[in-house]
């Protein structure tokens, strides 16, 4: 018995003009940026400001755009909103780290705005500095030559490290926070489609947001789930979800201008490729496992198909890791580094093309949005789908497994 | 010299995903004209095959990108 959706007129409808007011918006900021004019503190585009570390407010300092782009993508202790410096608005974010003496907690406000290792944090007498988001105990005496707190040495190879020792961070940052938004308003708008479904039942026509989710889900449930891993898809199909609206809400957070990075964030993908290979590891059966160690070759061939086999057990949820990371991170890089051409020429001429480069890319990266959730979710499908795959359904790897396989059944 | 000469490998990197995807569309417009109306399970499988390709180029922007 098959429940079909209906997707009418009217859901397509909706879903165009959700998809054109999102992209609209995105241009309409960008557009509106480049009118002001951009001496010093200019407002943030798409995140982008002037920042010289070095010149407070000099209009003819080059602009490095390679530092505004990396300081957009990876993880930070306050939210940025705005402004540079002293100006600068933004979110002090709370700072735990686990040092010899204990756990230490302080609001990310007592460095004043200072990336560069040149404030010091003084809680509980001890004394930490923030280097490019890396909170080190501070040295007792600023560095001759730069006046930051730390201490640099230099091997018989020249390359320069820091001595200071580093404690453990688990600080709520940015992306510790947009996790926790994000999870929220998962959990509030599927409670709420669940809660209907409960009062109304399946079979009425759903109303509003659950008709476009109930389209998302019945995908993931039924061409994913089933269409993978066949009659025992029902067992990985809340993993499935939850992965699959995980990843698709924090892309599209991630391409809102004054928002964090998290599906850009290679710990947050590791973390998915870790539960992904647990899954695979635990749910493998006799059929997966004797495939890994006795692979259907000539007997000669196994001393290097087995390592080969071995290490793809890893390879695949690497590859998911890398996949998803490196395409959200460049996405984000790339509009940056479009919109920041406009400050790097220093002339307003260069906007309408930058903005409109920048507004393409921004559409792309929507499609690039959803089609890596759905890619990330469907080889996970793949991967457990092979690791439960049971041919005949008698839970033996025998010669009638292979029968069925040769003759192309699933 | 400007920059640093990692970043030709990921120029490099990009050109294996340019002509993987253009073979991958290109092939999927031959079979769009020969089948039109399979055009819907065409078009999800190219998307497919494209984020494949484009996550192997992605591998080779982020080890060039490292340090």
């Amino acid at each position: 018995m098959v429940n079909k959706i209906n997707t009418s007129g009217t859901n397509k409808l909706v879903l165009a003009i959700i998809f054109t007011f999102i992209s609209f918006l995105n241009g309409f900021a960008q557009a509106h940026e480049t009118d002001t004019t951009h001496h010093g503190a200019v407002g943030h585009v798409e995140g982008v400001a002037p920042h010289d570390a070095h010149n407070e407010h000099n209009p003819d300092a080059p602009v490095d755009i390679a530092k505004i782009a990396f300081e957009h993508i990876l993880d930070s202790h306050s939210w940025h909103f705005w402004g540079e410096h002293n100006d600068a608005v933004s979110v002090p974010l709370p700072v735990i780290l686990k040092t010899e003496n204990g756990l230490v907690m302080f609001s990310s406000s007592a460095f004043h705005h200072d990336h560069d290792a040149k404030v010091v944090a003084e809680v509980n007498g001890q004394r930490f500095v923030n280097f490019n988001e890396d909170i080190y105990v501070a040295s007792a005496q600023p560095n001759g030559l730069t006046g930051q707190y730390l201490t640099f040495a230099t091997n018989e190879k020249k390359e320069t490290a820091i001595q200071n020792v580093k404690p453990l961070d688990f600080s709520i940052t940015k992306n510790v926070v947009q996790l926790f938004i994000s999870a929220l308003v998962l959990i509030l708008l599927f409670t709420s489609v669940a809660r209907s479904y409960k009062k109304h039942g399946v079979t009425t026509a759903p109303k509003g947001k659950q008709s476009f989710l109930e389209i998302l889900i019945v995908f993931v449930r039924d061409d994913l789930a089933k269409g993978n891993i066949g009659a025992r898809g029902e067992k990985f199909t809340p993993y499935l979800l939850t992965v699959f609206f995980i990843i698709l809400i924090n892309n599209i957070f991630g391409l809102i201008p004054i928002s964090a990075n998290l599906t850009g964030n290679i710990a947050f993908t590791l973390v998915l490729s870790v539960f992904t290979l647990m899954l695979t590891v635990f749910n493998g059966n006799k059929n997966y496992w004797g495939h890994i160690f006795t692979p259907h070759a000539p007997k000669a061939l196994w001393i290097i198909l087995i390592p080969i086999e071995i290490i793809g057990i890893f390879t695949k949820p690497f590859a998911l890791m890398i996949r998803l990371f490196a395409n959200i991170s460049a996405g984000h890089i790339i509009i940056i580094s479009l919109v920041g051409l406009i400050f790097m020429f220093k002339s307003l001429l260069i906007a309408p093309v930058a903005v409109g480069f920048a507004l393409f890319i921004d559409v792309l990266e929507v499609l690039v949005a959803v089609l890596q959730a759905y890619i990330f979710t469907l080889l996970t499908a793949l991967f457990i789908g092979s690791a439960v795959a049971d041919h005949n359904g008698d839970g033996q790897h025998d010669s009638d497994d292979e029968k069925l396989v040769a003759e192309g059944h699933h | 010299m400007v920059g640093s000469i990692s970043v030709v490998g990921a120029g490099l990197a990009v050109i294996g995903a340019g002509i993987g995807i253009g073979q991958i569309g290109g092939h999927a417009m031959d079979a769009i004209a020969r089948q039109p109306e399979a055009s819907g399970k065409i078009t999800t499988t190219m998307l497919i095959a494209a984020a494949l390709v484009e996550g192997v180029a992605l591998f080779g922007v982020v080890v060039s990108l490292i340090k």
